[in-house]
């Protein structure tokens, strides 16, 4: 209840639609309990006393109540839509501003999957959840306690009947109702375990049909399909025993008030208008109380997606600006590095680098060499803030990185990530992502210099070639190159080459660092690589090692002074690593 | 390449689009229609094919299909009469003063209420059961066919979809089948039994009451209807467009943070979530209309129930019990329509979705064995490829006219710029694609004429990307040689440098990996499918030696490793090290799809032609050229 009720501070700037709408639907509920009434009018008072006009009169009164239901019923609809698409959009906004608002860290934590599906299928069902409480589960509760309380009032004697049959059945729903939602949740763990062996059958298909083991999958299919089988019967054989117990109640209950009531009719203590009432009354409380217990199991399932939501509502960015954040920076683009510590879970445990200080001049090109998990992306990623130090401080030009505003800083510095994603959009939009006023001209200049401009051009649509959700018709190393192109555009101060040429065979790379030597000013490159060849004409070599900085220094005084680093070359090198693609 | 997300999440639940939750039978009969107005609702192109099947599978579980009838027509039978024995029972009995004629229809009908009570609660658990007999072969067909499937199926389709028909198409289907077919059938039979009945008791009370409520419920619910019908199509187009940006920008939130346009996607988006709310806002008020409208003809119902019969009643021309039958009737009446109505949008969704279950079902495997395929045993590992060319899509060519030649135990290294074609080389000598022209022969046989599961059991393949089973680090071994011994798994092992790491996992060989082996480092993986691939034995082996971001140590290791298994063993090798392509007896380089030099290292050195020069690209800024900051002075 707790995080549906936290999530109810959406509907407040929609409060009068909330409760405009139940008020409404207490009008159609009125309605609804006010017709067995008269037709017991008609019975006991129109027929019996053979009195035509009353009958009539009666009549139309209840075609004028019905259509009176209908604009509340009606009513109730337009309003509660109202309120709950207005909560609904409110509520999207703000998880999706929530998300623009993190930082690496927290994106890290959540995943994007989870994102996604929150932001999706979890606003979805609370709004459903809100939607459904200012229409549905006001009439349920209503119509339970109305027609209970019409019972009683138009037959106080038969409503004793009641104080049998709700504990009845409200036990045997709640029974119900434990037993079967432990099963469904085991229906969905078989079902996961089902998905688990076609998901591993979709991804591995070569391994699968490699090694010849199309039969051996099959029989694990079928053993999982079974499984699922099993437990579904299970599950929905139980559930199965709802309508029936709750009918069976109700049907015992009417004969017991036929019974009962006819013969109070007969010694003349009641009428016969009376007993048709009350039944109907009965036949409606009872449907009333299973229309609540559906909705409660409902609310459950909402509250776990109202949770979900909670969790991202209320995660704070890692890394905010500071209140006196400084917009001007990087004029020349010197970064340093002071004693800097980091680990990712920001308490200095498991530290993914360790008292790390260095300084790349102005226009230098930096290179970092190292196995996986030795800090290089992490160490990068501290220049444009994506992630703050644990100590220590990252410098540009003098200014700690935590005081300068985040845009600001981001403009200067240009960054093409491990992953190049791309958007869907045209190759030019891609470009432009970083500035979008920028020119035709200056999008073809960042192309050629990333090597990209002559494949472009060599599309049919060239520039406006569409590029589709995540750049899928382009190769790796085309993609690449794009976001290259997209970082350099930006005219940064300081450029990130984060493993951008992986795809990229040695030809081509060896260009696009040709040509970026060439660029002037010349920006502040960091480039990491895997690839020895990749660094050899770098201005500084940083070699890491478990998060310390091994060795630094040109290629030459490395070979001469650093068993790591001729380690990692003589490796490379004797092996070839002639990769080229 | 992109991987497949773990969408598990976005599966179990419905597809992003649809509101409507996965109904246990709890939410069956007699719940509000309300509820379920937010279903989206879609056409099959061919319903009546797809049903057809759809009961040939059902069919085969012919006793529940028979004791199911048997129960519906006894249950609806029974519901019909209980209003006609309360008419009875006020009529004859209580108006007449007659106690024990009122008890003995009390009795009647407590057993005719248990009855019903018993038989439907039978025909919901063999119903269940059915159902789920029938999904549960459909499924299994589904994945069987799946496995015949050639890779070019693979390559062009989402992961995403092919999940969603196995689990949230074949969940509709088997809610349909479990209820919407018994819903509909009593549903009908009510109907029926309803007007007859009312007929028979009173023919001008049931004229006056059928001929006013279905009329203005038909009207009603037509006029709705063709506005809802529209404006859920803009619901659903503007939640495709929101759900897309959505999807895209989460994903790429990194690169938004990079360039700092989180400004920007934010603007739009609330163009995109204004959307959405206008046309939801249009598209629910519409369906929620129908509660309300139904409510509404269910009370005029009565009204004119009660009012007219009230009038006949004056008269004398109808006896109160009937009211109270007619009532109850009308009540009957109102019902079934309404589930009818919603059945046939459940029942239209579920064949469209059995109809996606069926097209994969019935797809028809592209490589298949010639009907006098030979079966494979022993080879010596001889490949030869005669004029063969080959594009994965028609007139892109892929590889030209292509020859070669590998005699038993060569190691033969495939090397050439990215996209030349040595990937391709590979997939056709496995025959996971068939080539457009020119033959493979192994040992001097077409590849086309051997069974494909001979020709793959004798190919060994350790490829680029590993994949590995969310299984024990043993099983994935076996994996190679299903009959394997522990023993030979661990000898296998022990030949690709695996060993070692093994021993100091948490549980050794036992240790369970996670999915697609996530719990290993790239190294380790290419180690364990080396091991793989060493017990298998194969005559033939292909290798793809791509240097992944693998910290030295672990290179020797995989690089000894793929020493020994090549021993022996005809290997092509998609060669990125130097010392294997020096080794190598024979080195083809490929380029644009031809086959542009061959011969060995120092053949091809000397010849100072398109190797040569790749060769040396190499070494060209290797401390005897100048640093680039030199050369910019």
């Amino acid at each position: 209840m707790q995080a549906t009720r936290r999530l109810g501070a959406f509907l407040r700037p929609y409060w009068h639609w909330a409760t405009l709408a139940p008020l409404l639907m207490m009008i159609e509920v009125a309605m609804d309990l006010m017709q067995p009434r008269l037709v017991q009018r008609i019975v006991d008072e129109g027929i019996a006393r053979l009195d035509l006009s009353l009958v009539l009169t009666t009549g139309l009164w209840m075609v004028g109540i019905a259509i009176v239901g209908l604009i509340g019923g009606a009513g109730c609809t337009v309003f509660s839509v109202l309120a709950g698409q207005g909560f609904g959009a409110d509520l999207r906004r703000a998880l999706f501003g929530k998300v623009q608002a993190l930082s690496f860290g927290n994106l890290d934590k959540l995943g994007t999957g989870k994102l996604i599906t929150r932001l999706t299928n979890d606003v979805t069902q609370v709004q459903e959840m809100v939607m459904m409480l200012l229409r549905i589960m006001v009439r349920a509760p209503l119509m339970l306690i109305g027609s209970a309380i019409m019972a009683v009032l138009t037959s106080p004697q038969l409503a004793l009947l009641f104080l049998i049959l709700i504990p009845v059945v409200t036990v045997a729903l709640v029974w119900i109702i434990r037993k079967t939602y432990p099963m469904f949740s085991e229906v969905q763990r078989r079902l996961d375990g089902l998905n688990t062996v076609l998901q591993e059958n979709l991804a591995g298909v070569r391994v699968v049909k490699a090694f010849v083991r199309e039969k051996h999958e099959i029989g694990r299919f079928r053993r999982t399909n079974d499984s699922l089988m099993a437990q579904n019967i299970v599950a929905a054989q139980t559930a199965a025993l709802t309508m029936p117990i709750v009918m069976l109640a109700l049907n015992l209950g009417v004969v017991a008030a036929l019974w009962i009531g006819g013969e109070r009719v007969m010694a003349g203590g009641m009428k016969v208008g009376q007993v048709i009432a009350f039944i109907n009354y009965l036949t409606q409380t009872l449907w009333s109380l299973v229309m609540v217990s559906q909705l409660t199991m409902r609310f459950s399932r909402s509250e776990a997606s109202a949770e979900r939501v909670l969790e991202v509502l209320d995660s704070q960015p890692e890394v905010a600006n500071r209140p006196d954040a400084q917009t001007e920076i990087a004029a020349e683009g010197r970064v340093a590095f002071e004693k800097v510590t980091f680990s990712y879970n920001g308490d200095g445990h498991d530290a993914v680098l360790r008292n790390v200080s260095f300084v790349a001049e102005p226009g230098q090109t930096v290179a970092i060499l190292g196995a996986t998990g030795s800090g290089k992306s992490s160490l990068v990623h501290l220049i444009p803030r994506f992630y703050d130090v644990a100590s220590g401080r990252v410098t540009i030009d003098g200014l700690d990185v935590r005081d300068a505003d985040e845009t600001a800083l981001r403009s200067k510095v240009g960054i093409s990530l491990q992953e190049s994603v791309l958007f869907s959009g045209t190759i030019r939009d891609n470009i432009r992502y970083g500035r979008p006023d920028a020119s035709d001209e200056e999008v073809m200049a960042a192309a050629r210099l990333a090597q990209a401009h002559d494949f472009i051009v060599a599309f049919p649509t060239g520039y406006d070639s569409p590029v589709g959700q995540r750049g899928v018709n382009l190769s790796g190393g085309q993609k690449q190159r794009i976001a290259i192109a997209r970082a350099l555009l930006t005219q940064p101060r300081v450029l990130i080459l984060d493993d951008s040429t992986s795809a990229v065979d040695i030809e081509t790379e060896s260009r696009i660092q040709e040509a970026l030597a060439g660029l002037r000013p010349r920006p502040t490159s960091f480039v990491i690589a895997q690839r020895i060849s990749s660094v050899l004409t770098a201005d500084k070599i940083l070699v890491l090692d478990d998060g310390r900085i091994a060795a630094e220094g040109t290629h030459d005084e490395l070979l001469a002074s650093s068993g790591i680093y001729r380690e990692i070359y003589e490796s490379q090198m004797d092996n070839g690593a002639l990769s080229h693609g | 390449m992109a991987e497949p997300k773990t969408e598990r999440r976005q599966v179990r639940s419905l597809p992003v689009g649809w509101t409507a939750t996965p109904v246990p039978p709890l939410m069956g009969r007699g719940g509000p229609p309300h509820m379920r107005m937010l279903a989206k609702v879609e056409h099959a192109k061919d319903s009546r094919g797809v049903m057809l099947r759809l009961w040939g599978y059902l069919r085969r579980q012919r006793a529940s299909l028979v004791v199911t009838a048997l129960t519906v027509v006894a249950t609806t039978a029974l519901h019909l009469v209980t209003p006609y024995l309360l008419g009875i029972a006020i009529d004859r009995h209580i108006l007449q003063g007659d106690l024990w004629g009122l008890a003995r229809i009390c009795l009647l009908m407590l057993s005719a209420h248990v009855a019903s009570s018993l038989l439907s609660w039978l025909q919901v658990y063999i119903m269940a059961a059915a159902s789920q007999r029938t999904v549960r072969d459909m499924r299994n067909d589904l994945f069987e066919n799946l496995q015949t499937l050639s890779l070019r199926f693979f390559d062009q389709r989402a992961h995403g979809d092919l999940m969603s028909r196995l689990t949230n198409d074949m969940d509709n289907v088997s809610v349909v089948l479990a209820q919407s077919i018994t819903q509909l059938v009593s549903g009908v039979l009510t109907l029926v039994g309803v007007v007859g009945m009312m007929l028979w008791l009173n023919p001008q009370l049931a004229l006056i009451s059928l001929l006013t409520t279905p009329p203005i419920m038909l009207l009603l619910t037509r006029w709705v209807g063709k506005r809802t019908r529209t404006s859920f199509r803009e619901q659903q187009a503007s939640l495709g467009a929101l759900n897309g940006l959505i999807e895209e920008t989460i994903t790429g939130q990194r690169v938004v943070k990079a360039f700092a346009r989180e400004q920007a996607v934010l603007a739009e988006f609330d163009g995109a979530n204004r959307s959405l709310q206008q046309a939801a806002t249009r598209a629910q008020t519409f369906a929620g209309f129908i509660g309300p409208m139904m409510n509404l003809v269910n009370n005029l119902g009565l009204a004119i129930v009660a009012g007219a019969g009230g009038w006949m009643a004056v008269q004398g021309m109808a006896t109160v019990g009937t009211i109270a039958s007619f009532i109850n009737y009308t009540r009957q009446f109102g019902r079934p329509l309404n589930e009818i109505a919603h059945l046939y949008n459940s029942i239209q969704s579920a064949v469209a979705g059995a109809e996606r279950v069926f097209e994969t079902i019935d797809e028809k495997p592209e490589l298949a064995d010639a009907a006098d395929a030979q079966p494979l045993t022993q080879i010596t590992g001889q490949v030869s490829f005669d004029d063969v060319s080959f594009g994965y899509e028609v007139n892109v060519p892929v590889l030209k006219r292509v020859d070669l030649c590998a005699e038993p135990g060569q190691v033969v290294a495939l090397v050439g710029p990215t996209g030349a074609g040595k990937t391709t080389i590979v997939n056709l000598l496995t025959r996971f694609y068939d080539i457009d022209d020119g033959r493979i022969r192994l040992d001097g046989q077409d590849i086309r004429g051997i069974k494909l599961h001979d020709l793959r059991r004798q190919l060994g393949i350790v490829l680029q990307d590993t994949f590995l089973f969310a299984d024990s680090v043993l099983e994935n071994i076996r994996y190679g040689r299903p009959d394997a011994t522990d023993g030979e798994v661990i000898a296998a092992a022990r030949l690709a440098n695996a060993d070692q790491f093994i021993h100091r996992l948490p549980q050794g060989y036992d240790t369970v990996l996670s999915e697609r082996g996530s719990n290993l480092s790239q190294g380790q993986r290419q180690l364990l499918a080396i091991a793989r691939a060493v017990l298998a034995d194969p005559g033939i082996l292909v290798l793809d030696e791509a240097t992944s971001s693998v910290d030295t140590r672990t290179e020797k290791h995989i690089q000894e490793a793929m020493l020994r298994l090549m021993a022996n063993r005809t290997s092509f090798v998609i060669a990125h090290r130097l010392s294997t392509i020096r080794k190598a007896d024979q080195i083809l380089v490929i380029n644009e799809g031809e086959i542009i030099e061959r011969g060995t290292h120092e053949e091809l050195l000397a010849r100072r032609g398109f190797y040569h020069h790749l060769y040396n690209s190499q070494f060209r800024a290797d401390g005897r050229g100048q640093t680039a900051s030199q050369a910019s002075g």
